[in-house]
């Protein structure tokens, strides 16, 4: 029964709204349906806080290893709501200046908004930063001429990351003093322009041709994916994630 | 005396003449002209909705700069430059329900600016009778005559979205293809799937984790339990666990969303007990962290740094936290398997891990681990609906192709027609349309 009410409520749900998108008449009833979840994760949210809070302070109460951010998790959960709840530094608004806390939540200089923008914007921004660094340990791993295919990815990349750079531009100025006659040229009857070979040109090309190609492919398959994924869930065939088999 | 009447004279003499040429030099001033009137408004009921909109389609003003058939427009006398278009409705008939006076009366319902000649009301109701007129205002706010449309309209509902009907035949089709194939396997037929060296994968890293005697780290992604991605990864979850407690590692479960969090709980307790192990469940391993991307992330490799888990398995939707997670995953010299659908993060998990599952094969774990007949069937009908694909591709390319070769300046090319019909309708939202119908812009469709 714990199963089997969830299992058919995914089934009804699923199918309803499947065949609401082609009709008319049923068309808002996915919006409709997306409210219902909002306001489950809402009252989710009081589950997920409880369990974190819970887990932290266990640990500072067993002075496990690492407590001490367990601490201050603790103290900034509790400090960020405190301040948040009772709308610290916000002034009461306009319409009804005799209420207190009639004011918006994360007005500009209240405590909240003091928060958000001096603690939660500057470690998302670090955080975001940091990836730079990964972006070069991953490439400088990725790009090792290991085989002939890690060969192909580095010379590709190579001319990618020079081609959007000004180096791309400047290797090949010299191209504009050359005439067309000497840039323009055929070879076994296939007609060449040099021109087309700078890293600039070369890296449109890479972008547009060979690399949306790839990426198209990937979508089909993730595409029909979705729709296998689904039908499997939908029939029932598939109910691993409710943790049967 | 003598002296000042003729100068007083002279003066009043002065005086009248002067009025008298300002009254002849600056005549009555002439009314603005108006802006010449938009044309031909028609109105159309908006096809293949719930009968809650109408589409008002206008030509636009002579006097429109933005107008195309405006040519001189530079010579257009300022002010007569039209600013906005107003679109005033009436209802005809309520269809029997009672219509407030200011209903039945003409009454503005839209002011669309200058060069827009199209507007869709989305406020008429299903079943009445409206009549539209538009006219076009200059900048001083003088109106020009108005234009009524020819005929009124009536929004009607449409029982089926005829713009989406070839989608709804691919449906059909795909789905045909999965259920015979889960019918097939159901029968006893033995079914071939190709290996995945990714999955195959996940029992030599829970063993490497067991073997260690350090804990699994599996991240089901940032999405919410609403998105298919999340579904796919708490699929392989339940395997992995499942692994986990035959084996005897300890399995660890972060969460970006409290619902994943519920639902990563049951998958895992339930894999447990599948597994004869229930007493090694433990809850608290699977717990949730924060909403917030960036903290999310912090948290999650905070742990990694800490603990440093032998096997590190990211399934699921991720987004520009996917390489920082998988390179503190290299960095710790944990062995990594990932596997989601956002093109644009496979390349840093290919990049970072040992395996990478990509697209589709990330959406084939769950019945790749499963070996259950009936799911492996499913793969089979999805390889038989990729087929199809690339065949309506090949067909697209060889149509191109042929167009692209036998074009002229004059006409189009052979088969144009069949490419701009598998584009627009049997790829598009045109519907059934008609055959050679639809746009014939090529270059620069990314659809």
């Amino acid at each position: 029964m714990k199963r089997t009410v969830p299992l058919v409520i995914a089934i009804v749900a699923g199918f309803v709204l499947l065949i609401a998108n082609f009709i008319p008449y049923a068309e808002n009833w996915g919006l409709t349906a997306q409210e219902w979840f909002n306001i489950l994760a809402v009252g989710a949210m009081v589950l997920g806080g409880g369990n974190l809070i819970k887990l932290h302070l266990m640990k500072v109460s067993g002075q496990r290893k690492s407590w001490g951010y367990s601490l201050v998790t603790i103290v900034c959960f509790f400090g960020t709501i405190i301040i948040g709840m009772s709308k610290f530094g916000v002034h009461p608004n306009a319409l009804y200046p005799d209420y207190a806390w009639s004011g918006y939540y994360l007005e500009s200089g209240s405590g909240l908004w003091w928060i958000y923008q001096h603690m939660i914007v500057p470690l998302t921004s670090m955080m975001f930063a940091m990836l730079a660094f990964y972006v070069a340990t991953a490439a400088f791993r990725a790009f090792r001429a290991k085989n002939t295919e890690a060969t192909l990815l580095l010379l590709t990349a190579g001319i990618v990351l020079l081609g959007r750079t000004y180096a791309g531009v400047w290797l090949f100025g010299w191209l504009d003093y050359i005439p067309e006659s000497i840039t323009n040229f055929s070879i076994f009857g296939v007609p060449i322009d040099l021109y087309a070979m700078q890293f600039d040109r070369l890296t449109v090309w890479i972008m547009d041709v060979p690399n949306t190609a790839g990426t198209r492919a990937i979508t089909i398959g993730i595409a029909l994916g979705v729709v296998a994924t689904s039908l499997r869930i939908l029939l029932g065939v598939d109910r691993s994630y409710l943790g049967q088999d | 005396m003598k002296i000042r009447t003729p100068f007083l004279t002279v003066f009043a003499s002065f005086a009248i003449a002067i009025v008298a040429s300002a009254q002849t030099a600056t005549p009555e001033p002439e009314p603005a002209p108006a802006p010449a009137p938009p044309t031909d408004l028609v109105v159309a009921d908006t096809p293949d909705d719930a009968g809650n909109s109408v589409e008002v389609d206008w030509q636009l003003s002579g006097t429109d700069i933005f107008s195309p058939l405006n040519t001189d427009a530079k010579d257009t006398d300022p002010e007569q430059i039209v600013a906005v278009y107003q679109v005033e409705r009436k209802v005809a008939d309520g269809n029997g329900d009672v219509v407030s006076e200011e209903e039945s009366n003409w009454r503005q319902v839209s002011e669309s600016g200058a060069g827009e000649s199209h507007w869709t009301d989305r406020s008429v109701k299903r079943g009445w009778t409206y009549d539209y007129r538009v006219c076009a205002v200059d900048n001083q706010g003088d109106e020009s005559t108005w234009c009524d449309a020819q005929a009124s309209v009536s929004p009607t509902m449409q029982m089926f979205n005829m713009s989406k009907a070839w989608l709804a035949i691919w449906m059909i089709l795909f789905g045909a293809f999965i259920v015979y194939f889960i019918n097939h396997a159901r029968s006893g037929k033995k079914l071939w799937v190709r290996k995945i060296a990714g999955l195959e994968a996940i029992d030599e890293a829970v063993g490497r984790a067991t073997e260690m005697g350090r804990p699994v780290l599996f991240v089901a992604g940032i999405q919410d339990i609403n998105e298919i991605q999340t579904l796919a990864g708490l699929t392989v979850l339940s395997r992995v666990a499942k692994t986990a407690a035959e084996y005897g590692a300890q399995i660890e479960v972060p969460t970006c969303r409290s619902l994943v969090m519920a639902a990563a709980r049951e998958t895992v307790e339930a894999a447990y007990l599948a597994a004869g192990a229930p007493d090694s469940y433990q809850p608290d391993r699977i717990h949730y962290l924060t909403d917030e991307q960036f903290a999310f992330v912090a948290g999650v490799t905070g742990y990694m740094v800490r603990e440093e888990p032998a096997a590190c398995i990211y399934m699921g939707g991720f987004y520009a936290e996917s390489l920082i997670l998988a390179e503190t995953g290299n960095h710790i010299g944990a062995i990594q398997v990932a596997g989601t659908a956002m093109p644009s993060q496979l390349p840093f998990f290919v990049a970072s891990c040992d395996y990478t599952l990509i697209g589709e094969e990330f959406f084939a774990a769950s019945a790749y681990l499963s070996g259950d007949p009936l799911q492996i069937g499913s793969l089979k009908g999805q390889d038989y609906g990729k087929f199809l694909s690339v065949l309506v591709l090949v067909i697209g390319i060889f149509f191109a192709t042929l167009g692209s070769w036998t074009a002229t300046d004059d006409s189009d090319g052979i088969g144009t027609g069949a490419l701009n019909y598998i584009k627009n309708n049997i790829l598009g939202s045109e519907g059934f349309g008609s055959f050679g119908g639809g746009n014939t812009d090529i270059e620069g469709d990314d659809s």
